[in-house]
């Protein structure tokens, strides 16, 4: 991966800057190459692909349902986020309609998801500006979410929750009671977080009009989340095309108009705020019922009916050693994950396995704007930067 | 709600605007997907994106499809989203297996930039008038395109000597 700025004929020296892949603050395996002029950016360029295993391949290589696996490794801060994007894909694929009671935990873990994401973020973006308390108490809060994670699925973070057709198990007794109680200390925890850092002069000063950019770059850029949010443009997936029923829940889209990283945070502080209450929501109207689709040809049976009848051990036989056979035709299905809109588009011949199954990677599209923010400012802020847009090299490079 | 596709605004417009472009329309799950000829992408593209009524003002994703061993072999696929009307439009551009181009769509969207770049480098699609094409995920020196069909999904075995 020889990136290398050819230096500009007729034009003084400039230093040439390598930052990363093994960079405290490149969150991952980012490389950029900066032009220096003193202690300005005057070109940045950046070389990703350090983690690139080729998902895409897998999945064309994995039937359906074990293509689930694969998502959890993209977005690694946000699985379940992706275990829902493709699970979505596949039952549009299929046409197949999912019981309220599996949507509505989806939207639960989805949402407690982005607040775990979100606490990753701010704690490493904190730490990055110089502000390590936020770090520590991020990562303390964020805890209680992966107990949650783990109470459900048995995973911390590969939770692999969210099956074509519902969810793998009915999550156990007492659950609903580990989200209240982070329901309960959560707000407080938030305020705290905002009295460390929203009014703190250093903080504004690191992050005030830095990283601008404008609403017409980040539409052309390609940017998605809360980075475009924090641009001034309205749009969020939830709200404009819903899924997974979160048209029957009610919140707020954070916006802001600024446009620079100041206001990137304060869409995401916010947006922690807004998914507590889609998080309440979810839990106090949890429906009764199944938790997986009548679709015996699709969904796995149940363990249970599989030691009394035959017809589920065939159907158990069938999927596990062959697969299901989805219409052939081709889907795009996007949501909101944490960083953006998280697409895949699945293409099927037919087959048990996925002809094509790609992945649209929000921060993918998101580093692109990158380039745009830290060229001609400093190099101190180019770390804020980086952090503000929250990227996630898992996904990028796939 | 399915509903046919001749009844998409946008397609109705491109009609109007170049019957000849427009190769074949799908519809799938209530989703349009307009197939559109090579010579004609970059035309198309920019009235999509500038007509006040259409304004697919965000590209969301562009990818490629192989369809080795059949011909035309390759297939570029972007998907456009406009804010404005809340509307999705997929479209398609068929090229030939051999020495495979097709015009770049970053002097119309920058955000083609490291998709179309991603494409190059993992199908070889070669991108006519993009400022910076690279190979974006496999090394520099990597031979071969990954993604393409006739591609091993285990990589190539090495031998020890």
């Amino acid at each position: 991966m020889a990136v290398t700025l050819e230096k500009i004929p007729g034009q003084e020296e400039k230093v040439i800057l390598s930052m990363g892949p093994q960079h405290p603050s490149t969150h991952g395996v980012l490389r950029l190459v900066l032009e220096l002029d003193g202690e300005t950016v005057v070109r940045a360029i950046y070389d990703i692909g350090y983690l690139h295993t080729g998902f895409e391949k897998s999945f064309e290589d994995k039937t359906y349902s074990q293509g689930i696996t694969l998502t959890d490794r993209m977005d690694y801060l946000a699985s379940l986020s992706n275990n829902l994007a493709f699970c979505l894909a596949t039952e549009k694929l299929l046409d197949l309609e999912i019981p309220p009671r599996a949507q509505w935990i989806r939207v639960l873990l989805t949402e407690l998801t982005r607040i775990g994401s979100h606490l990753v973020w701010l704690g490493t973006h904190a730490i990055d500006i110089g502000a390590m308390t936020v770090f520590l108490y991020c990562f303390r809060e964020r805890e209680d979410l992966m107990h949650i994670f783990e109470m459900v699925s048995g995973q911390r973070m590969m939770t692999s929750f969210f099956r074509i057709g519902g969810l793998a198990l009915e999550p156990p007794i007492g659950w609903l009671k580990a989200v209240e109680k982070v329901l309960k200390k959560f707000p407080q925890r938030i305020d705290e977080y905002e009295g460390l850092l929203t009014k703190n002069p250093i903080w504004m000063g690191r992050t005030q009009g830095v990283g601008v950019i404008s609403k017409e770059d980040a539409i052309a850029y390609g940017l998605s989340g809360p980075s475009l949010r924090g641009s001034g443009v309205d749009w969020d997936v939830r709200k404009k095309q819903p899924y997974s029923s979160y048209d029957k829940f009610e919140f707020n889209v954070p916006v802001r108009t600024q446009g620079d990283v100041f206001a990137r945070y304060m869409v995401r502080v916010e947006e922690m705020r807004e998914s507590l209450k889609i998080v309440r929501q979810a839990m106090e109207g949890l429906p009764e019922g199944p938790i997986k689709a009548d679709a015996p040809h699709i969904v796995m049976p149940d363990r249970e009916s599989m030691k009394t009848s035959i017809e589920s051990l065939i159907y158990h036989f069938k999927i596990v050693t062959e697969g299901f056979h989805p219409p052939i035709g081709e889907v795009y299905q996007s949501i909101e994950s944490p960083r953006g809109e998280l697409g895949i588009y699945m293409v099927s011949n037919g087959s048990p396995k996925p002809w094509r199954c790609h992945v649209r990677a929000p921060s993918f599209a998101n580093l692109q704007a990158l380039p745009k923010m830290i060229e001609g400012r400093l190099i101190a802020d180019v770390v804020a930067c980086i952090g503000s847009i929250d990227v996630i090299l898992g996904e990028i490079d796939r | 709600m399915q509903t046919g596709p001749e009844s998409n605004l946008a397609l109705q417009r491109l009609r109007k605007f170049n019957s000849d472009a427009v190769e074949e329309v799908q519809a799938f799950r209530g989703e349009t997907t307009i197939n559109i000829r090579a010579n004609h992408l970059r035309a198309v593209c920019e009235f999509l994106r500038d007509e006040p009524d259409l304004s697919f003002k965000y590209l969301s994703d562009v990818t490629a499809l192989d369809h080795y061993p059949g011909e035309p072999r390759f297939e570029t696929v972007y998907h456009l989203l406009s804010f404005e009307t809340n509307e999705r439009l997929r479209l398609k551009v068929r090229i030939a297996g051999e020495n495979p181009r097709v015009d770049s769509m970053v002097p119309v969207w920058p955000a083609a930039n490291a998709f179309e770049r991603e494409v190059f480098d993992l199908f070889g699609i070669q991108f006519q008038g993009h400022p910076d094409l690279r190979r974006i995920l496999m090394p520099e020196d990597w031979e071969g395109h990954p993604l393409r069909k006739d591609y091993p999904v285990q990589g190539n075995i090495t031998r020890w000597p």
